[in-house]
């Protein structure tokens, strides 16, 4: 009984100086010496590696998640005579819930594990140590502009994940399922409001991007460097991103929307 | 002869885990002298490069270069110390995704306003010397081990440090290439009056155009002095050293219990 709880405060302690160091990484990576003027084309370069690369995927998932979302609403609504809320149904679900979530997991596989790849390759082949002895400060060189362009991408992808899902969602309710194509588009106008759907969806957008991408570039900065420590932070990236995100949208759903 | 020193280490204790690396090392750099740290393997030869660089911190003791303590600089201070160091990787740890070019560019672009003709001058000067200029398009991994420490070496000098660390500079060097990394090392020593740095277990080598030997054994400094002295020294542990012999003071096993209890 005492080894367990011995154990347990054993794992405590090191979970909470694991978020310490990765809190202290991210601060200097993002409060240090001022360098926005310098590395504004590092953080151009890493959006396009982590947002435009990570297009395809986004596109095609919104794509068949706005087509299921379509199918099944149809299938449920008809049954209740209202298909002509389909659209209402498919844009409130992907603008407060399913774009924000999907596109953090898959933005989480895609990008985060990427990151923590390369970062922690770059640390296993010492260029991270050869940064620091040239006198650049690789917190702010390397971590920082992949940080900013994961916070800057995710939210825009999940836009763009939300548009092509209610494209979906068309495509499947009134191109093949015969819903009015008016009712479809009204119901939609009509039910969606900009600061309670689109906003709070956004806001929930960024926080998980802030949550992904610093788990990424943490592991990738701290991991043991060696193949299996590489592997290891990777898969840790994807298990801890999907975690929080998920977590984390209950919170926020709570009190975004929690009001009875 | 008294030098005044450009780097001092006093009473280091560093420790790898619950391993003891240096238990109370003292040595002293030369400024403008050509300084082997030699020693066998494990003994922590790199390790002091990185303590002097600020990568490590010692667990008590104080390492400082140029007057400054090392470990008591704010992280600004360190990288704007670090400028006026060069440091040889033993992987030679070139960035992948850049050209031959761009990495022996890379330290000039962000530490100095030269513009881009005057960077390619000094570029193709720096792996003139090193004997790759022909190499300059190419990518990293189009090279061999031995040609990315070259490169890496361009890299070192490119901003003219004063001083310059070199961590097994010859590993993987033919001979006609050792000979050529040599006499660099002993030029950008004696032209830009250099403090530079040499670990390599190429001991006839670097001893060679060494002025001053560290020697690193059993975690404190085993000897410190010039090569001539070091060859003729009595002392058993240098002498083991010098002449490859497996029995002596200094201890060829890592630290384990005996066989017959690691068996039994």
């Amino acid at each position: 009984m005492i080894d367990w709880i011995a154990g347990v405060g054993r794992s405590t302690l090191s979970q909470l100086s694991d978020l310490g160091r990765a809190t202290l990484i991210l601060m200097q990576a993002i409060f240090g010496r001022s360098n926005v003027g310098v590395h504004w084309h590092l953080t151009i370069d890493q959006i396009h590696v982590v947002g435009v690369l990570s297009l395809s995927i986004i596109i095609v998932s919104g794509l068949f998640i706005g087509m299921v979302l379509g199918l099944q609403g149809y299938t449920i609504l008809t049954d209740y005579g209202s298909e002509q809320a389909l659209g209402q149904m498919v844009a409130l679900s992907l603008t407060r819930e399913l774009g924000p979530v999907v596109t953090a997991l898959l933005f989480a596989g895609r990008a985060g594990s990427a990151l923590t790849a390369e970062i922690g390759l770059m640390k296993a082949t010492e260029q991270l140590a050869s940064l620091e002895m040239i006198g650049v400060d690789p917190l702010r060189r390397v971590v920082a502009p992949r940080f900013w362009a994961g916070v800057i991408s995710l939210p825009i992808l999940s836009l763009i994940f939300v548009s092509v899902g209610c494209l979906g969602g068309a495509l499947v309710g009134v191109s093949w399922l015969g819903v009015d194509s008016g009712s479809f588009w009204a119901n939609m106008q009509a039910s969606v409001d900009f600061s309670e759907d689109v906003f709070n969806g956004m806001i929930k957008s960024v926080v998980f991007a802030v949550v992904v991408t610093w788990i990424a570039v943490y592991q990738g900065y701290d991991l043991v460097p060696t193949s299996e420590g590489i592997a290891r932070a990777t898969t840790k990236t994807v298990v801890y991103s999907s975690l929080a995100v998920l977590g984390l949208d209950f919170f926020l759903t709570a009190v975004m929307f929690g009001e009875v | 002869m008294t030098t005044e020193a450009f780097v001092e280490i006093r009473d280091v204790v560093f420790r790898r885990d619950q391993r003891v690396i240096y238990d109370g090392l003292t040595a002293s750099v030369p400024r403008g002298k050509i300084t082997a740290i030699v020693g066998p393997s494990g003994t922590g030869k790199t390790t002091l490069l990185r303590l002097i660089g600020g990568q490590l911190k010692p667990e008590s003791g104080h390492v400082c270069v140029d007057g400054l303590s090392v470990q008591s600089l704010k992280r600004s201070a360190l990288f704007d110390l670090r400028k006026r160091m060069g440091m040889l990787f033993q992987s030679g740890a070139l960035f992948a995704e850049l050209s031959v070019f761009e990495n022996v560019a890379f330290p000039l672009r962000v530490h100095t306003d030269l513009d881009d003709d005057l960077i390619r001058l000094v570029v193709l000067m720096k792996l003139e010397a090193v004997g790759l200029r022909g190499a300059v398009d190419l990518m990293p991994s189009e090279l061999s081990g031995g040609m990315q420490r070259r490169v890496a070496l361009a890299r070192a000098i490119a901003l003219d440090p004063e001083m310059i660390m070199y961590d097994e500079p010859f590993v993987g060097q033919d001979p006609i290439g050792l000979g050529v990394l040599l006499s660099l090392v002993k030029q950008l020593n004696q032209a830009l009056g250099l403090t530079s740095l040499v670990v390599s277990h190429d001991l006839q080598e670097t001893l060679s155009i060494a002025d001053h030997v560290i020697m690193i054994a059993n975690n404190r400094v085993a000897f410190q002095g010039s090569p001539d002295v070091m060859q003729t020294s009595g002392d058993p542990l240098v002498h083991q050293f010098l002449h490859g012999n497996p029995d002596g003071p200094v201890r060829f096993h890592f630290p384990a219990p005996s066989l017959e209890n690691s068996v039994s």
